[in-house]
Formats: structure tokens, sequence, C-alpha cells
């Protein structure tokens, strides 16, 4: 995903392995300036890890700005793509119906398989492989989670685990 | 995510008139490092510095090139360098086995925040990858030890890369910067011309002190019963020396200097408690225990200050003052924090106590006569000590002696070991860069490369390596260099033909099992030195030290000391590893 540009993500990674922190899930897009890349972590740690972790990321010399999401308003989203038994009939029938209620995407099919798209938060994502899995899944590719900050605070809903996102702004 | 930012390439603006042929890569290379004032680069050619070498050559009437015989020296000495005189250290080295050669040097500088700049060769760009000759991942394997580095793909950003490292390197935290360059980059032609100012992608982020942390600060000072200054390496690296010392000297502050702060006060003045930690002395490593206010600068709280984190300094309300935020709050969470260099910061707070009501101070100052009473009474009970001996050598004599021969005006460069400890507690050190350790990586090899340096940066100043016998035997190839280029360093070995260190801990913690460091078969060492064309001499008892000492010392050249010292000497005190200073050792069992 980033093989253009290796040597500013692998310092991000590096540090994580070399001071121990952990990687839940990271994600890499480009911003508005082509300058500057956003890389989204999400970790887990208590509340000096994470404010050493955003310490470190800092002292990059190629990192203009972390922020820690979680401190506040802001939307979390992860898509997943998903390879899943569909045999003509029932079994059809019942993938298409969670499609519907998880309110997922139909984008590839075949006789015996579907290709599904799903987005949304964690839970609603990770619900819905959870509905899938007796059906038989094949395959799973996950974006992992990226983040952004609400326009407003009246939407502000306390984070639900200690999951940490950070969005780093780097070039 | 752009690998090499556009404002990083050089202004077209700025190009040389067209009727000028273009410079090549080495050329522009060369020409950025005489603009940023180097004149000297320690180094060792290969296959992809050709073209770099070759215009060294050219240019030697401009830069002179120190040939050593290791890259571990040349990284070293460009270490030592930077520490005694507070510039960027410089070294070059070829691609591969140059620069993992180099790899300890950068851990070590990065460990102890140098600024030091090392240039890499690296096989020509269409060859990466591919597992070519001499080829390594440089920039991978140098990233986890060092501030930044740069693989230069495009000869048009060399300029502005050479630049920006050197800038990255001294401010802020300093730093090494690796700068790779693949052998066809130094060959591409591309124009050059120097640069007034270079804009950063990032901007300095270094905010002055804010009014009301240094209100904030210096109110705890001002109120501290059982305050203690504890200061670290932060404070040589921004010359911050006179400011502690006036704020000492102002309020009466009771000091304690980690091992890389040393010289950052001077030993011997009535406020220093000398220095604290592992084998810290007893009065600073009680007074940082009973303290209820400790005042730390430019110290990151390593695990060799502080022991076990949970007892250090366990009743203290804690300042912080440090360059690097990932430094405050990473071992110790501190009540008060300042994100500033050591100087600026030193000397606002001092004005901020400076406008405070005066009979505050003078209430402040007797508030705390009672704690220097028991300061006082700690030196007393438990002072640096050793006992003497009619027929050995013992090695805090030896410091004692050069100590008093040179006046307390050498520069002394260590190893790593007990001779470094002894060198830390025994030569009471008067000003900043006047001590060269390596503190953080503790990398053995550093003290005879590092004097090297310094004595390059100050040629007329009496620059001893204080080694072991042991680190001696991992860079005494570095004689040759100094002989070469007649920097004439005084180098004391203290050989108690063991691996001193390792073997205490074995004695103290390992049931004597004196496993691998018996290390008595080894050279002759006066006869090593000579045949490297260095002045030496032995002294294995004790009445021919101070004669020996005086003789090498005089000498004009490169001189080695071999001193045979006691075998089984300890260092004292010792707090052991992840105990608390409570736990404080000061003589061996059943002595």
């Amino acid at each position: 995903m980033v093989s253009d540009q290796p040597g500013e993500l692998s310092r991000i990674v590096g540090l994580f392995s070399a001071r121990g922190f952990n990687i839940e899930t990271i994600s890499v897009g480009a911003t508005l300036d082509p300058q500057w890349a956003r890389v989204t972590i999400v970790t887990r740690g208590d509340e000096r890890t994470i404010d050493q972790i955003v310490k470190q990321c800092a002292r990059l010399a190629r990192v203009r700005d972390v922020q820690d999401v979680t401190t506040r308003p802001h939307i979390e989203r992860e898509m997943a793509l998903i390879t899943v038994n569909a045999e003509a009939g029932l079994l059809r029938q019942e993938v298409l119906n969670l499609v519907g209620i998880f309110r997922a995407k139909v984008v590839d099919i075949s006789h015996s398989q579907i290709v599904v798209e799903a987005s949304g938060n964690k839970e609603k994502v990770e619900t819905f492989i959870e509905m899938l899995k007796p059906i038989g899944i094949h395959e799973i590719t996950r974006t992992g989670r990226i983040a952004i900050g609400r326009l407003s605070n009246l939407e502000a809903a306390p984070a639900a685990d200690e999951d940490q996102a950070f969005a780093v702004g780097m070039n | 995510m752009s690998a090499q930012p556009a404002l990083l390439k050089y202004p077209d603006s700025l190009a040389l008139p067209s009727e000028q042929p273009s410079p090549r890569g080495a050329e522009i290379l060369i020409h950025a490092l005489v603009d940023e004032g180097v004149d000297s680069i320690f180094g060792y050619p290969g296959g992809a510095v050709l073209h770099i070498y070759d215009e060294l050559w050219r240019v030697r009437d401009r830069i002179t090139h120190y040939l050593v015989r290791h890259e571990q020296g040349a990284v070293h000495m460009a270490e030592g360098y930077a520490r005694v005189s507070g510039r960027v250290g410089v070294a070059l080295v070829t691609s591969g086995p140059g620069a993992t050669n180099a790899i300890t040097g950068l851990a070590n500088a990065y460990m102890d925040s140098t600024p030091i700049v090392v240039i890499t060769g690296q096989v020509p760009l269409r060859l990466i990858g591919t597992d070519a000759f001499q080829e390594v991942d440089t920039v991978g394997i140098t990233r986890p030890c060092v501030k930044h580095n740069y693989l230069v793909r495009d000869v048009c950003d060399l300029a502005a890369v050479v630049h920006e490292a050197f800038h990255l390197a001294r401010t802020g935290r300093p730093g090494p910067v690796v700068i790779d360059i693949p052998k066809d980059v130094s060959a591409a032609q591309a124009s050059y011309s120097r640069l007034d100012h270079i804009r950063f992608p990032i901007s300095e982020r270094l905010p002055y002190p804010d009014r009301r942390t240094l209100s904030c600060a210096a109110s705890e000072i001002l109120k501290a019963e059982r305050p203690v200054m504890y200061v670290g390496g932060g404070i040589v690296n921004s010359g911050a020396s006179a400011e502690l010392l006036a704020l000492a000297e102002h309020l009466q502050l009771p000091v304690t200097p980690t091992l890389m702060g040393l010289g950052g006060f001077p030993s011997a003045h009535s406020l220093s408690l000398g220095m604290l930690g592992m084998h810290g002395t007893y009065a600073a490593n009680m007074a940082v225990a009973e303290s209820d206010l400790l005042i730390a600068v430019g110290v990151r709280f390593d695990d060799r200050v502080t022991g076990k984190l949970a007892t250090f300094a366990p009743h203290a309300r804690v300042i912080h003052i440090d360059i690097d935020p990932a430094n405050v709050g990473k071992n110790r969470m501190p009540d008060v924090s300042l994100i500033a260099d050591a100087r600026q910061a030193l000397k606002a707070l001092r004005e901020e106590i400076s406008a405070r009501d005066h009979t505050e101070i003078v209430r402040s100052i007797a508030q705390r006569s009672q704690w220097w009473d028991q300061l006082r009474h700690w030196q007393r009970e438990q002072p640096l000590r050793f006992s003497g001996s009619r027929d050995q050598i013992k090695p805090q004599h030896v410091i004692r002696e050069l100590h008093r021969l040179t006046g307390g005006e050498a520069i002394i460069a260590s190893d790593v070991g007990q001779h470094q400890m002894w060198a830390a507690q025994f030569y009471p050190f008067k000003h900043e860069r006047q001590w060269i350790t390596s503190g953080g990586l503790g990398a053995m090899g550093f003290g005879v490369p590092a004097a090297i340096g310094a004595q390059l940066a100050y040629r007329d100043r009496l620059v001893i390596a204080v080694v072991g016998d042991g680190g001696f035997q991992m860079t005494n190839q570095e004689l040759a260099t100094a002989v070469q280029y007649e920097l004439p360093i005084k180098v004391v070995i203290m050989n108690n033909g063991y691996l001193g260190m390792v073997r205490q801990w074995q004695e103290m913690f390992h049931e004597r099992t004196y496993s691998e460091v018996d290390l008595s078969v080894a050279p002759d060492f006066v006869k090593l030195a000579e045949a490297y064309g260095a002045f030496a001499r032995r002294a294995s008892r004790p009445e021919e030290l101070t004669e020996v000492l005086e003789a090498g010392l005089e000498h004009n050249g490169v001189s080695v000391i071999d001193v045979v010292i006691e075998k089984e000497e300890n260092v004292f005190p010792i707090v052991p590893a992840g105990a608390s200073s409570r736990d404080m050792i000061f003589q061996s069992e059943g002595v």
C-alpha cells in the first residue's frame, strides 16, 4: 500500500516495535496536500504509554503533527471486503439478508460465492463478520481504522474502549 | 506521502551561472560541508565513496581528512570532537561494512545526544536492492539509532539534505544524522550555491518557557525545605553551567550531576554533592532519597541513576526541565515541566526568582539550614574513599595522581567499566566539556578514539584517555591514527587483567563465578604502543606511579602509560541494579 514511500512509514512502525508499543491497525493515505500523508494507528495502552507514543512519534523529523484522536469527538470507520459462500438458493438469500441488515454491498458474484463490502465502526464490521462465519467465509481483507474529527461537539460519544487512534501527519 | 518533498529541492533561482560546468555530487557535498564550517573529517575510503575521496583530495587544503584504522574509530573520533567543541563532528565511511562498522558510534551518539553527521557511501541507485557487492540497507539498519537519516536519490537534493542534516544534528536535543549517498549520485552533476536560509519541513517546536510555569517552578523552589538539583548532559549540551552555578549559588541549592553531567557543575564546589546513581556518592543518593523537591535539568531519569523507580526520590515533587518532550513523564511524572533549552530555562528561572521579594529568598535559604546540616553529615559519614596499599597500585590513587599532575585541567576521555567510574568519582572536573565518556550505550572502545577527536578540537590542550585493558584492546589500532597526525593524546591503561566491572558483578551477584573475564593473556602494552610509534612506560609498583605518569604526560607525542593495578579492586559505593539507593553497598563482604 505504501511501497512508493517506504522510508517514512517504516520509521513510525519501527518506533512502535523498538519501544514495545503495539499496533492494532494502521492505515495510510494521501491528504489534500500531496506532501503530507495521514497515518492512522490504533493502539492500546494506559495514559502514560499513550503520552509516550504521541511524544515519540512527534520526535520524528518528518512528522508534522500527532493527535490522539480519542481525546476529542470523532468518527471511526473501517472497511472490509469479504468473500463468502453463497450457493444459489437459501444460502444466498441469507447472505443478501445480512448484507441488507448491515447496509453492506455486493461487489462481485460467482455461482458459489459473493464478495461483499462492509464498512462502519469496528463493532459493526466485526458483528457482520461473526454473522457470516457460520455461512462460510473464504477470505477477508480489512483496511484498519481511520478517523476524523466531528464537526460539532454536540454529538460527542465517549470512547467505548481503551483503543487509541492516532493521526500522524508526515511527508 | 512524497519521500522527497519538493521544498527540499534546491531553488533554481540560486543556481550557479550557466557558463560554469555543473559540479558533481561529490563536489556539491564538499561545498556544502565547507559552508557548514567543516574543516576536519574522520573517515575510511572504499568503492562507494571513491568520487567523494577524489574531491577530498582536491580540497585537502580546506578540509583535512583523518584516515582512521576502523570505522568505529572514525565515528567515536567525530563524537569526541563534537563533545569537547560543541561543533558537529563528521565521519565518512563506505557502503556495506563501512556503514555497519559505524553503527556502534551512531548508537552511542544517539544515546548521549552528540551532534554528528555520518556520510555513508551506497551502491549505485540501479543496484540498490540487488544484494550488490558491499550493499547494505544503511538507512534501514541505522534508523533506530539516529535522529534522522537520508538516502539521497537525486543529486539535486544533496546540498539541501546536507544543510538540513547539520541543522537537525545540532538543534533541539542534538544527535547523529546519517546521509547515505549512492555512488552514481556522487558522480552526477547538478548546481550548487550556498543556501542562506533553508525552509525546513518541520519548524522548531521549542516554546519558550511560559511565565506561569516559570512562576510555578520558582514558587516550588522557594518553598522547598529539602531541594536537590539533579543535572545531566543537557547542561553540557546547552552550555548552561554558568547559569546553573548562578542559580545554585543564589539560592544555596545542593547540586548532584549525573555521569553525563560531570563538569556541568564544578565537582569541588561546596554546593556539589558529587555524582548520583549506581556508583554515586552516599550524600547525593541520600539527598535524593530524602528530598522534598527534585529540580531535574537536562536529565532523563535513566535506570543507572534511579535504580528502582518506585523508591527514587519517593517524597519529592519534581520539576523537570528538558529539551526533549519525550523525556518528560517517560520514567517519572513531574509536577512541573518545562520543555526548553536548559540554559534559557535556568536563566529565565533565575530572573523570575530575582524578581521576587528579597525577604522571600532570604527566608527560603534560611529554612534549608537543617537540610544542609544533614547533607554535610552524610558527606562526612560516607565520603568516597578507598583503602591504601603498599604493594599494589590502587586505581583510585591513579586518578587522584592524574588530577594532581594535571591541575585538574585535563580533558579526560574514558572508556567503559570500572576505570570509568573511578575517573568519574576521583577526578573533580571544573568545566563543562572536560569529561567525555560513553554513558548511555556503555560502548567499550570509546576512550582512545574519542580522545583523538577531542585532541583534534584542541591541539594545545592535554587530553588523556583513561581506559581499561579490555576496552583498550577494542580500538587500540587508532594509536596509529594518533601517531600519523601527531595528535599527542596520553593513554592511561588501568590494567587489572580482567574485564573488571563484569568480574565485580560476578563477585558480588553471581557467587564469584568468574566466567570468561580473565584477560591476563594480553599483549605487552608497552611494546604494543612502541610498535605503533608511541612513547610508552609501565608502572607496576606504587612507588613507580608518579614518575611514570609524569614521564607519560610530559612526553610531546602520543604516549601510553600501562598501570598495573590491584586485580580485584571494586568500585564502591554501588547500588545494585534495580535496587533502591538505601541498599547501597560500601565495601566487599568480609573486608
